[in-house]
């Protein structure tokens, strides 16, 4: 890369140097910190505020009408527009909740995602921080978002809001399982927990072609199971019944009003926005650019582009599909979520084993274990999808007395 | 294959998402209010009174007859006859509605004064943005507010005004006919009895 596109690719972090140089010695880390901090929460609030208008213009032309076009031209404004109402409603507290830990549901919500973002590598030495055990700490704090949504629920001595937060984190822990299982195997061919080191071993190039994990059999099945579980994990669509606004109207959050209401919202779009990073970090290469000769572009609007393609990739799925009932969801999560990640560890463990000596030289060789990896996953995804679904008869229907 | 239904959604999505930006026709929206909605040709919303001519007050066609006040279901209508008269569009006197006033907030929009107006004198309108912020006075209507001329009611129901029209043309020709008949005939009866005025009485 040339001195040019290395700058644009390095300008945060040669910013932040720059700010950090006026600080005498003893501030330099706290300020250092601050900075990282700030930064992460003005940029993800921003794509939220971003995402939000998306979703919205993107659900209309989805279905056939314009999203929201009056507040600014193409709408624009509409964030502004939400941002002012949410502040200025009335906030309802019922008299017999319990009113500290009904404050602080949406509050500890919205720190705890914040906190899983200080791992994302979202360019080139731009990790917040960089722990040796990132994946591990990303799952244990997003694992406290379910303490939150219980906080809620519970808080609100309302029993659809329990019987919500109930559904919900069932949800959540079930969806934890694949969640995990998926990205164990790509911590299995990197052997690091490390996040900066995953992307760095995705960042090598053969033949112009990047090393990126879903370019492989169990990479491309281990990333689809990861998004799937992902989108329950977020209470997203087609997974949102704990929110499903038709069946049991907000769920664990129907007693918040005004602004608490908006840092739910806001807290699930920045775990939607954290999950689908963790997984172009493990997946999609992080920072990296797919072809070699793509690299000048800066590592940071990579990682930005992609996010922004699986933000559209989740409002796309949830224009499309009908929400699932609970025990769809359970049922989907533990009789097939589970046996397939399992069934892609193995893959990736044959992977690893398959070498040269095993399957002969490339290019041949190559293609072979592409082949047996992939078949080890497609065999038992048809065979596990014919035997589920053959229990369930689905007849035609007929009507008697309408023609 | 499991997952082939939500491919096939989602590629139906997809083609929903990239063709309303290149196909017109499948956003169906009306962009209210730079765009309204084409109203049929029978849609009706409150009545006016018709006018021929230009002068509201010489051409209203109205006379008061006090019909549609009687048949109006909810009493909206209110009128007033006037004390003098002015002639109608065949020449006869007629008196005039000195006050004509629709209470719309009442009007149910049946349209039984419309159908029982032996004079063509009111009619339906189509106007819908009427809201106002006066609650009582502002959905009084009176003779100024609701006398439109014939031109317009041409415009807004135009099968129905040319009906109407051809009809009031013949019976303005049959009744100028009647007319000139009449003064023919009082004519040829003016002049037999001057003739029969020379002639010596009859003896009886």
């Amino acid at each position: 890369m040339n001195v040019s596109a290395q700058a644009a690719d390095q300008i945060f972090v040669t910013l932040k140097h720059w700010i950090v140089g006026f600080v005498p010695a003893p501030w330099q880390t706290l300020v250092s910190i601050v900075i990282s901090v700030a930064t992460i929460i003005v940029v993800f609030a921003a794509l939220f505020a971003i995402t939000t208008v998306f979703e919205r213009k993107g659900l209309g032309r989805m279905q056939n009408r314009y999203g929201p076009n009056r507040v600014g031209p193409w709408g624009v404004f509409q964030p502004l527009a939400d941002a002012l109402k949410s502040l200025t409603k009335e906030d309802i507290v019922p008299r017999r909740a319990d009113k500290v830990v009904h404050y602080l549901a949406p509050l500890v919500l919205v720190g705890v995602v914040f906190l899983t973002y200080a791992v994302l590598p979202v360019g080139r030495n731009m990790a917040a921080v960089n722990l040796d055990t990132g994946v591990l700490y990303f799952f244990a704090v997003g694992a406290a978002t379910e303490l939150a949504v219980f906080m809620a629920g519970w808080s609100s001595h309302n029993k659809y809001s329990l019987l919500g937060a109930m559904r919900a984190i069932a949800q959540m822990i079930s969806y934890e399982i694949p969640l995990i299982l998926s990205s164990v195997a790509v911590i299995m061919i990197a052997g690091t927990l490390s996040l900066v080191s995953i992307v760095d071993q995705q960042a090598r190039y053969s033949a112009g072609i990047a090393h990126w994990n879903v370019f492989k059999p169990w990479g491309l099945a281990g990333f689809i199971l990861f998004m799937i579980a992902a989108t329950a994990e977020t209470n997203r669509s087609p997974f949102d019944l704990p929110e499903g606004e038709s069946e049991i109207i907000a769920g664990y959050f129907i007693e918040y009003s005004g602004f608490k209401f908006a840092l739910f919202f806001l807290a699930e779009y920045l775990e939607m926005f954290a999950v689908s990073g963790l997984g172009i970090t493990l997946f999609l290469g992080g920072w990296s650019s797919p072809v070699g000769f793509l690299r000048w572009v800066p590592s940071w609007l990579w990682f930005f582009g992609k996010l922004l393609a699986l933000i559209f990739a989740f409002i796309w799925v949830r224009g499309t599909l009908p929400r699932l009932r609970m025990d769809q969801l359970m049922n989907f999560a533990w009789k097939f979520m589970l046996p397939m990640t399992l069934i892609v560890i193995f893959s990736a463990g044959l992977w690893r084993f398959l070498s040269p000596a095993v399957v002969g030289p490339q290019p041949l060789g190559g293609v072979i274990r592409w082949l047996v990896c992939a078949l080890v996953i497609f065999a038992p995804y048809i065979l596990l999808a014919r035997t589920l679904e053959r229990g369930r008869k689905i007849e035609k229907r007929t009507y008697r007395f309408a023609e | 294959m499991l997952g082939e239904g939500i491919i096939q959604g989602l590629v139906e999505t997809a083609r929903n998402f990239f063709g309303s930006y290149v196909e017109k026709d499948r956003l169906t929206t009306v962009q209210y209010p730079e765009e309204r909605h084409e109203l049929p040709e029978a849609s009706r919303n409150f009545p006016f009174l018709l006018y021929d001519g230009t002068d509201a007050e010489a051409g209203l066609r109205c006379v008061a007859c006090q019909i549609c006040e009687k048949e109006c279901p909810p009493r909206c209508i209110h009128i007033e006859k006037s004390k003098d008269k002015k002639p109608d569009f065949v020449g006869k006197m007629q008196a005039y509605p000195a006050v004509f006033n629709i209470d719309v907030s009442v009007c149910m929009s049946c349209q039984i004064c419309v159908e029982v107006c032996p004079f063509d004198a009111i009619r339906m309108d189509k106007v819908y943005e009427l809201s106002t912020s006066d609650r009582f006075g502002g959905l009084l209507y009176t003779k100024t507010e609701l006398a439109k001329p014939n031109e317009y009611y041409q415009e807004i129901h135009p099968v129905e005004a040319a009906e109407t029209d051809e009809r009031r043309a013949k019976e303005a020709e049959e009744a100028k006919a009647r007319a000139a008949a009449a003064e023919a005939a009082a004519k040829a009866k003016a002049a037999a009895a001057g003739a029969a005025s020379t002639e010596p009485a009859v003896t009886r």
